[in-house]
């Protein structure tokens, strides 16, 4: 039958088009960070300086690896006590309750919010409050940065943790209270065992969202092209340093800032890679 | 056994008392995530609300210079976002166009050969792109519109970065939606001999549409508040523009354009809350259609 | 004992009503009796509330705060809901109808869990000494003494439940809950169990619940039949299924419905 060929035929044309996208990025990014690897080799990752200056151009992406690095282990050190206690309330505590649904939308809702949105909340909002504390002269910085991703990676991990940590087998659970353990021995014992894997996972799935998330970061780490000297210094991202000086960048500048691109491609796709492959294990 | 019973006498309390503190403290950390959402919607809703108003959506942004005259006398600053709003609205329009078809056709081809190597394959590389951060699709479509297509920043480069990080949500939403309808359906209309092409048009689009429309839903929410890849992209345009040749504005845009500028800061206040509303409502009506929707 | 003046029963269970939501009661007005060193039967079709009237015994309802539960329950004369949940639990143990031992400990670490899960520490002597009697009580020492280090996940479905049974029994309760222990097993396991059961009787109680009227007629020694949440009929197990009292117990044993 004809339509039924015709059709066939075009559901598979239209799956290559995911094939040929896949393969144009990677072409494109190599393509377009070649210049920069020719001219600098493995010292474009290694170095840390980042200087535009006409003549004595050099470009190093160890700063924003390191400053991206920071910002999102720093951001899953924030999450992992909020989004590990929340899930244990969804999913232990109040499992099948009303007050488990409402706290699901509310961190669904976090989900939701744009990541330009948590910047201008997080620069005019929270930023005054982590002056106010005196830690800090101008609240730009690692932590304010991380601050506001590990709110904004929350809702993954949680999400996920949750979800995992309902799946762990009600008679499981009821064996060990039927000998006497407490709610918290339960847990301890049978509960995060049971779904230690899964719960691992899903804080690694939450990370490589903070590795790539840009506008929040951007807008409160304080861009400054070094490896950041504290908690409270400035620095810049892999994302963020793209975002800022792509605009009115040209050259060996673009190439150094599409090589970037490059590394954070390889980074954010081998944590998910790892992520999903222990998800899939665990089911 | 009486050691058992000494030894559970003397932790008994102990234990109680840890199990307890343990639970306050769950219900601590929970509380303490939860907390900045209401930080994040109080602070928006009280201090963006004053700017919205019926300029707001038909006007475009105002100049600093106008902004600080107005911000002077404290006044509500002129204009708004119509510019931004113009230009989101294209580009979304845009990249559904784009992503929507081949999405859907993918999806429901990964579906049909779920049990091939290839549309496994196929289905990996959707899950793999759907993890690229959004500003190196930027830069993917900066260098394949920006450069060589338009030759310059615009909504088309703009629309395409957004087609990119829409197609995967829709293939992944599409393929599970299909995964749920039961096998028993697609067997009754084979067994009509209705022919498979007509299977697809009369069977399981229509049975899942609304799980398919719940993935596109969810999938606009996701890029109206993209900001990074327009960045990149469309620029950002002072005026009203439906050139998909020429850079165009969006609402995320504005709020990057003018978040540092004090004068503007109110403005920004106001564009700001309404991204938010605007993506959590389509977010919200995604989840409705979600949980009304069940299959026989 | 704590109380010279009582009689032989272990358990008594007073008008106690359980309802999964509210008005709608899964077992409704129970007054019953269970006797030291003895099995005690508990039969009725489907859905009558066997396993809930059980899982009372040992407050195991109490972690789903929407069911409600009325009347009284008394262990050697004292309110169950009167001691803390933990001591209830020492004395009364549980197994499940289907082996559930902890997939993340070894047979022996399964074994002792009783003692881990309450904090309980000791000696390694003392608690390979406790592990070796608890496994030789279920039969199933000879089986496992080699792999006692392993994860208790590769046994056979009868070798799984009687180590649930050897984890009941190594906190050394005084009345042991069974929830048909044997329904997920086939007959030669189920035969074990039954044996085992036979054995255990001589130091603990035993209240189990079991659709097979057989397993009921061959090793318990008093039984209660339940229909629609109501106990029925009950008695000596004998008496019970050679002259049934009440028509509906008759109908049940043979075979009417169910
Ligand atoms: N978690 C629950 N929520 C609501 N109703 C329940 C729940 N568990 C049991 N019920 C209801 O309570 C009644 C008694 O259930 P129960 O499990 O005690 O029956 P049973 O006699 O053990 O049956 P079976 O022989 O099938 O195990 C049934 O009508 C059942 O539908
Ligand atoms: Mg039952």
């Amino acid at each position: 039958m004809s339509g039924d060929r015709v059709t066939k035929a075009l559901l598979f044309i239209s799956s290559l088009t995911i094939l040929l996208l896949s393969a144009g990025i990677v072409i494109s990014l190599l393509g377009g960070a070649l210049p920069a690897f020719k001219e600098f080799g493995v010292r474009f990752i290694t170095s840390s300086v980042w200087n535009p200056t006409e003549g004595s151009e050099e470009y190093g992406a160890m700063a924003f690896i390191a400053g991206t690095v920071i910002t999102s282990i720093l951001a899953l050190i924030i999450c992992i006590p909020m989004a590990f206690s929340t899930s244990l309330f969804i999913a232990e505590y109040y499992n099948g309750t009303r007050t488990s649904r409402i706290l699901r939308s509310l961190v669904d809702l976090l989900a939701g919010i744009p990541s330009i949105v948590y910047g201008f909340w997080g620069f005019y909002a929270l930023r005054p409050l982590l002056v106010a504390t005196g830690l800090t002269d101008q609240g730009f910085g690692v932590f304010t940065a991380s601050l506001v991703l590990a709110i904004m990676i929350v809702p993954y991990a949680t999400s996920l943790s949750a979800e995992i940590i309902s799946m762990v087998p009600a008679e499981l659970k009821e064996a060990a209270y039927s000998l006497g353990a407490t709610r918290r021995e339960v847990i301890f014992s049978v509960v995060i065992p049971s779904a230690r894997s899964g719960i691992i996972a899903s804080f690694i799935l939450a990370l490589g969202r903070a590795l790539g998330e840009t506008m929040a970061v951007t807008m409160l780490i304080g861009n400054a092209n070094v490896i950041p000297k504290g908690l409270f210094a400035p620095g810049n991202t892999m994302a963020s340093v793209i975002a800022n000086q792509f605009g009115e960048a040209s050259g060996l500048k673009m190439s150094a800032l599409i090589a970037i691109g490059l590394l954070l491609f390889l980074i954010t796709a081998l944590v998910n890679y790892l992520g999903k492959l222990i998800i899939k294990r665990f089911a | 056994m009486t050691e058992i019973n000494t030894a559970l006498t003397d932790n008994i309390g102990r234990r109680n008392r840890t199990n307890v503190r343990f639970r306050y403290l769950v219900i601590a950390g929970a509380v303490i995530t939860v907390i900045p959402i209401f930080l994040i919607v109080g602070s928006l809703a009280i201090k963006g609300f004053r700017q919205i108003n019926l300029a707001f959506f038909t006007q475009p942004a105002p100049d600093t210079f106008q902004a600080m005259m107005a911000a002077s006398t404290g006044d509500i600053i002129p204009g708004g976002i119509a510019n931004g709003l113009t230009g989101s609205l294209l580009m979304v329009f845009l990249a559904s166009l784009f992503a929507i078809p081949p999405g859907l056709m993918t999806g429901i081809y990964i579906y049909e050969n779920s049990s091939q190597k290839y549309a496994r394959f196929i289905r990996s590389l959707a899950e793999i792109l759907q993890g690229v951060p959004s500003i190196i699709l930027g830069i993917i479509a900066y260098i394949w519109i920006v450069k060589n297509i338009t030759k310059g920043y615009s909504a088309l480069a703009g629309s395409v970065s957004l087609a990119i990080m829409m197609l995967p949500l829709i293939i992944r939403s599409t393929e599970e939606t299909m995964r749920m309808i039961p096998v028993s359906i697609r067997e009754a209309a084979f067994a009509l001999g209705t022919p498979y092409y007509k299977m697809i048009y009369k069977i399981l689009i229509p049975v899942s549409f609304s799980g398919l429309a719940t993935g596109v839903l969810l999938a606009l929410s996701r890029i109206l508040g993209e900001t990074a890849p327009l960045m990149l992209t469309a620029l950002g345009s002072p005026a009203i523009s439906f050139d998909i040749t020429k850079p165009v504005s969006a609402v995320p845009l504005l709020i990057w354009d003018f978040y540092n500028d004090p004068n503007m800061v109110s403005l920004v206040w106001s564009a700001s809350l309404f991204l938010m509303v605007f993506v959590l409502s389509m977010n919200l009506l995604a989840r409705s259609v979600a949980s009304k929707h069940k299959y026989i | 004992m704590n109380n010279t003046s009582q009689n032989d029963n272990v358990l008594e269970i007073k008008d106690l009503s359980i309802a999964y939501e509210p008005g709608k009661y899964a077992v409704n007005g129970v007054t019953a009796s269970v006797k030291r060193n003895s099995i005690t039967a508990i039969m009725g079709p489907s859905g009558c509330g066997k396993s809930t009237l059980l899982r009372a015994i040992n407050r195991m309802h109490e972690l789903y705060p929407d069911i409600q539960t009325k009347g009284d329950i008394l262990l050697d004369g004292q309110s169950i809901f009167s001691m803390s949940v933990i001591e209830l639990r020492r004395k009364v143990g549980m197994v499940f109808q289907r082996p559930n031992p902890f997939p993340n400990m070894t047979i022996y670490e399964n074994v002792v869990a009783g003692f881990s899960l309450n904090d309980i520490r000791m000696k390694k002597s003392r608690r390979d000494e406790i592990v070796e009697n608890a496994l030789r009580n279920v039969t199933l020492w000879d089986e496992v003494k080699e792999s006692l280090y392993r994860k208790g996940t590769f046994l056979s479905g009868g070798q799984q439940q009687r180590l649930c049974v050897a984890r009941a029994i190594a906190f050394n309760p005084e009345v042991l809950l069974l929830d048909e222990p044997t329904s997920a097993l086939d007959p030669i396991a189920t035969l074990k169990i039954e044996d085992l059961l036979g054995e255990l009787k001589k130091k603990y109680t035993m209240v189990l619940v079991t659709h097979n009227m057989s397993q009921a007629a061959r090793i318990s020694d008093d039984s209660m039949f339940m229909y629609l949440g109501e106990l029925v009929e009950s008695g000596r197990t004998g008496t019970l299924f050679t002259t049934p009292k009440d028509p509906r117990t008759e109908a049940y044993l043979t075979g009417k419905f169910g």
